[in-house]
C-alpha cells in the first residue's frame, strides 16, 4: 500500500490512527498509531474493512430514514398522516417492518430455479452498494476517486437489470418474465441518452473523474447544462424504474413484477436496494449538477451535500406520488424520439460552447448557462409538440345541442336516438 | 431468419390489486400485444335474486345494498321503483325528493370511486384515489346523517325514504356540495390537463357507436360514445321531469371520454341536488302504514323499473304471485352487461392498457355477480 492508496482524508485518518506510518503520514501529527509499526498490512485492511463497514451501514441507515421519509411524504401528500405509531412520528416503522420481514416465511416456488433464485437478491444489493464507491459525500469523503469515475458509475448501475432478469428467470412466473423484458427495453433505451447526456459534462470539466467534475462546477452544471441534467434526470428515474416509468413493477398492471415469487428478506433486499438505487441516483444527480458537497464556508460540506441529495430526492418523491405511469411503447418512445435528439442538441451546444471558450471561467460558464436555456427551453418545447398527444379535432358535441331542460323537451319514444356524431379523432396511440 | 413466437397466457386475478374485486381474466398476449382475454366471473356470487324469493318486498331492500356496494342508493332507488309499479303504491313527494338527493349524492360518490380508481389503474400510485375517496368520505358522513348507514344504506321503503333528514342534514348538504364542487375542480386541473393521463386514455379502447347499441351498454360507456341516451331524460322517473340539467356526451369512446364523461355528470348531479333543495317541501316521507302496510302483498303480476343507475341502465324486474316474497326477481345489472364488450376493448391492446381499459368500464363485482 502506497502512498496512493491513502491519497484521500477519509482513508489516511483511519490509517494513520492505526498505523502511525511515517511515510505516509508525515504530513499529520500522529505521534504513534495503535498498532506496531511492522504491522501496517492489518492497519490496511482494518482501515478498509472500516471504511466498507461505515459506508454499508451509512448507506442502509439512510434507506431506513428514507423509507420513513418517503412514507411520511406520501401521508403528506394524499392529506393524510402516515405512519406515526412506532417511535417518535413514526420513525421506527421501518424497523418493525424490517422484523416482521425476517420473520415471515421464506417460500421458493417449486419449479424455481434454487440456485439463480437465491442469487438475485445478492445481484441486486452489490451493485445498488458499489456505486457508493465512487460519490463523494463531502472533503475528503470517498472510498477511491476513480478517474473513469462517470463510467463506472453507467457501467455499476446497469447491473441491476441482471439481477432483474435473474429473479425473473429463476422464479418460472410468466408475469415476471415479462416485468424483466420491460426492465431490459427500459436498459437498453435510457442507457443511451443517459449516457449521451453526460459527454456535456465532461466536456465542461474535461475529465471523468468525479472530484474533477465537482471541482469544474463554479457554476453547479444544473445551471449551465439544463438540458442536459433534465435528459440525465428523466432517464435516471427510468433506469432505476421510478415512477412514471416504474414498468417493471407496475403495481397496477403486474402485481409485483419481478417480485412476485419473492418473500422473506430477499423480498427485503430487493426492497432495500430499491431504495439505495434511490439515494445513489440522487448523490450521482447532486454530484453531477449540484456541484457535490460544495456550498460556502461554515456550513461544513457533508451538510452540504446531505440538503442537495434530500432536495433531489423529495424531487423524485413528488414525480412518483403524482404522475400516473407510461405505457411501454410510450416510455420508448420518449427515450428514443424525445430525450435521444435532445442530448444531441445538448452536446452539438456545449461542443460550440467549448470550442469558443475552452477553459471556461466562471462568468464564461454563466454566459454558456445564458445561451444553454434558451436553447434546452425551445428544444424541450419542441419535442413536447413533436410527442405530445394531439388535442382531439372536436373534443364534445355542442354545449348548445346538448343542454336543454328535459321538462320542456318533448321526449322521443323509446327507440335509440343517436346524436349526429363524429367520428373519433385518429390519435397517435404510437 | 424468422423467430418463432407464440404468444403467452397467464391468468390475471381473483387475486389480483387491479381487477376491483374478485375477477378473473386469462390473458395470452404475444410480446406487450393481448390477442386474446377470456373473462371469467361468479367468484362473488351470492345468489341475491334467488334470495329475494325467501324475503318480503321490504326487506330485499337490504339484499339490493350489497348488489353494486358503491351505488346502494341507487340500487335501493331501481328496487323500490319496481314494487311501486308492481304493487301500484303512489309515493309521497318529500320521500321522493329526499331520495332523488340520496342518488345523485350516490351517483356522484360512485363516479368519484370511478374516477380514483381509473386514475389507480394508470399507475398514480394512489394519490388521486385517496382525494376521490375522501370526498366519497363526506358524502358517506351524510347517508350517515340521513340514515344512520354508510354504505349499505337500506335507506328507501316503497313509497319513500324511511325517516326524514334531521335538520342540520341540510347545512352539511350544502357544505358538502361545495366541497364536491371543488374537489372535482382540483381534479379536472391536475389530472385532466395531464400529458401522461392524455397520452395512456386518448385513442385507446375505442368503441363505435353501433357495437354499443347493439350490446345494450348503457351508462357513461354508451354516453362516452355520443349517444344521447339517459333514463333520466328519456323515460323520466321520481321527478326527474321537474329538474333541468345538462347531458354530457363525448363523441370520442375512448377512455378518456368514458372519464371525462364521467367527471362532468358528477358536476351535473350537483345541479340536480341544488334543483331538489329548491323544490323539496315539507310533509311525510312515505305513506302512511294504511296505504302502505309493512307487508306489501302486490296483485299477481309483473314490473320492470329501471333507472339511470351510476353505470348504466339498472333496472329490476319483478314478477308477483300474490304473495309476500316476489316469485321471481331479475336484475338488469349494467355492470354486467357492459362488461360484455371487454374482449372488444382489450384485443389488439397493450398490455399496460389492460387494466386502464377495465377501470374505465366501472364495473363492480357485486353488480355483475350478484
Amino acid at each position: 500500500m502506497g502512498q496512493a492508496f491513502l491519497d484521500n482524508s477519509l482513508w489516511r485518518n483511519i490509517y494513520c490512527v492505526l498505523a502511525g506510518d511515517s511515510a505516509s503520514c508525515a504530513a499529520r501529527d500522529y505521534s504513534a498509531g495503535f498498532l506496531p509499526g511492522d504491522m501496517a498490512w492489518l492497519a490496511f485492511l482494518l482501515t478498509a474493512a472500516a471504511i466498507v463497514g461505515l459506508f454499508v451501514n451509512g448507506v442502509l441507515g439512510g434507506v431506513i430514514v428514507l423509507i420513513w421519509g418517503e412514507r411520511r411524504l406520501f401521508g403528506r401528500f394524499q392529506r393524510r398522516t402516515g405512519p406515526n405509531r412506532w417511535g417518535p412520528f413514526g420513525m421506527l416503522t421501518s424497523v418493525a417492518d424490517a422484523i416482521k420481514t425476517m420473520f415471515k416465511e421464506d417460500v421458493v416456488p417449486a419449479e424455481a430455479d434454487r440456485i439463480l433464485f437465491n442469487l438475485a437478491p445478492v445481484l441486486i444489493a452489490a451493485p445498488a452498494l458499489l456505486v457508493f464507491s465512487v460519490i463523494p459525500f463531502g472533503v475528503g469523503t470517498y472510498v477511491a476517486d476513480l478517474n473513469i469515475g462517470v463510467l463506472f458509475i453507467m457501467a455499476v448501475t446497469s447491473l441491476t437489470t441482471l439481477s432483474v432478469l435473474t429473479a425473473a428467470w429463476s422464479s418460472a412466473n410468466r408475469i415476471a418474465i415479462l416485468s424483466a423484458l420491460r426492465s431490459i427495453a427500459l436498459l437498453i433505451s435510457y442507457e443511451i441518452p443517459m449516457a449521451l447526456a453526460l459527454v456535456g459534462i465532461i466536456m465542461l470539466a474535461g475529465s471523468m473523474s468525479l472530484g474533477d467534475i465537482i471541482a469544474a462546477q463554479n457554476v453547479p452544471f444544473i445551471i449551465v447544462q439544463p438540458l442536459a441534467f433534465f435528459v440525465f434526470f428523466l432517464a435516471a428515474m427510468a433506469e432505476m424504474a421510478r415512477a412514471p416509468f416504474d414498468l417493471t413493477e407496475a403495481e397496477s398492471e403486474l402485481a409485483a413484477g419481478y417480485l412476485n415469487d419473492y418473500a422473506s428478506m430477499k423480498f427485503g433486499i430487493f426492497f432495500l436496494a430499491e431504495f439505495m438505487a434511490e439515494i445513489s441516483t440522487s448523490a450521482i444527480v447532486t454530484t453531477l449538477f449540484l456541484s457535490g458537497w460544495r456550498g460556502f464556508d461554515p456550513i461544513p460540506s457533508h451538510f452540504w451535500f446531505g440538503a442537495k441529495l434530500i432536495a433531489v430526492l423529495f424531487v423524485i418523491i413528488w414525480f412518483r406520488m403524482t404522475l400516473p405511469r407510461l405505457r411501454v411503447d410510450q416510455v420508448l418512445k420518449f427515450a428514443w424520439k424525445g430525450l435521444f435528439e435532445l442530448t444531441l442538441i445538448n452536446i452539438v451546444v456545449t461542443a460550440i460552447l467549448i470550442a469558443i471558450w475552452p477553459q471556461p471561467t466562471t462568468s464564461q460558464l454563466w454566459m454558456m448557462a445564458a445561451i444553454n436555456w434558451p436553447v434546452a427551453i425551445i428544444s424541450i418545447w419542441g419535442v413536447s409538440k413533436l410527442l405530445g398527444t394531439p388535442a382531439y379535432d372536436k373534443p364534445q358535441p355542442d354545449a348548445d345541442k346538448t343542454s336543454y331542460p328535459v321538462a320542456s323537451e318533448e321526449i322521443p319514444e323509446a327507440s335509440v336516438y343517436v346524436v349526429e356524431s363524429t367520428t373519433p379523432a385518429q390519435e397517435g396511440g404510437d | 431468419m424468422a423467430i418463432k413466437t407464440q404468444p403467452v397466457t397467464v391468468n390475471l386475478g381473483p387475486q389480483h390489486p387491479s381487477t376491483h374485486g374478485v375477477f378473473r381474466m386469462r390473458v395470452s398476449f404475444d410480446g406487450e400485444e393481448i390477442v386474446d382475454v377470456e373473462p371469467i366471473f361468479g367468484y362473488l356470487h351470492r345468489g341475491s335474486e334467488k334470495l329475494a324469493e325467501e324475503r318480503t318486498y321490504t326487506q330485499i331492500v337490504t339484499l339490493t345494498d350489497r348488489m353494486d356496494y358503491v351505488s346502494s342508493m341507487l340500487n335501493n332507488q331501481a328496487y323500490i321503483l319496481a314494487v311501486e309499479k308492481l304493487a301500484g303504491i303512489e309515493p309521497s313527494p318529500r320521500g321522493v325528493w329526499l331520495r332523488m338527493i340520496a342518488s345523485e349524492l350516490q351517483r356522484i360518490a360512485s363516479h368519484l370511486v370511478a374516477t380514483g380508481f381509473l386514475l389507480q389503474d394508470l399507475g398514480a400510485l394512489g394519490t388521486p384515489l385517496i382525494y376521490t375517496m375522501r370526498e366519497r368520505e363526506n358524502i358517506l358522513d351524510l347517508f350517515e346523517m340521513v340514515c344512520g348507514a354508510r354504505i349499505t344504506n337500506s335507506y328507501l321503503r316503497p313509497g319513500g325514504v324511511f325517516m326524514d333528514a334531521p335538520k342540520e342534514f341540510w347545512p352539511a348538504l350544502d357544505r358538502g356540495l361545495d366541497d364536491i364542487v371543488n374537489t372535482i375542480d382540483e381534479l379536472e386541473e391536475y389530472l385532466s390537463g395531464n400529458e401522461i393521463v392524455f397520452s395512456r386514455t386518448k385513442g385507446t379502447a375505442v368503441l363505435s357507436q353501433e357495437l354499443l347499441i347493439n350490446a345494450s351498454i348503457t351508462g357513461p360507456m354508451l354516453r362516452a360514445s355520443g349517444v344521447d341516451w339517459d333514463l333520466r331524460h328519456r323515460a323520466p322517473y321520481d321527478y326527474y321531469d321537474k329538474i333541468t340539467f345538462e347531458r354530457k356526451l363525448h363523441t370520442a369512446s375512448d377512455n378518456y371520454a368514458r372519464y371525462w364523461v364521467r367527471v362532468q355528470e358528477a358536476r351535473e348531479s350537483v345541479k340536480i341536488i341544488r334543483q331538489c333543495i329548491e323544490q323539496i317541501e315539507p310533509g311525510p316521507v312515505r305513506p302512511s302504514f294504511d296505504d302502505v302496510p309493512r307487508l306489501i302483498r302486490p296483485p299477481a303480476g309483473d314490473a320492470y323499473a329501471a333507472i339511470e343507475g351510476s353505470k348504466g341502465e339498472l333496472g329490476f324486474y319483478l314478477v308477483s304471485d300474490g304473495g309476500i316474497a316476489p316469485y321471481r326477481m331479475h336484475v338488469r345489472a349494467s355492470s354486467l352487461i357492459n362488461l360484455t364488450l371487454l374482449r372488444d376493448m382489450l384485443i389488439g391492446g397493450q398490455f399496460g392498457d389492460l387494466f386502464v381499459t377495465f377501470g374505465s368500464v366501472d364495473l363492480n363485482m357485486g353488480e355483475v355477480d350478484r
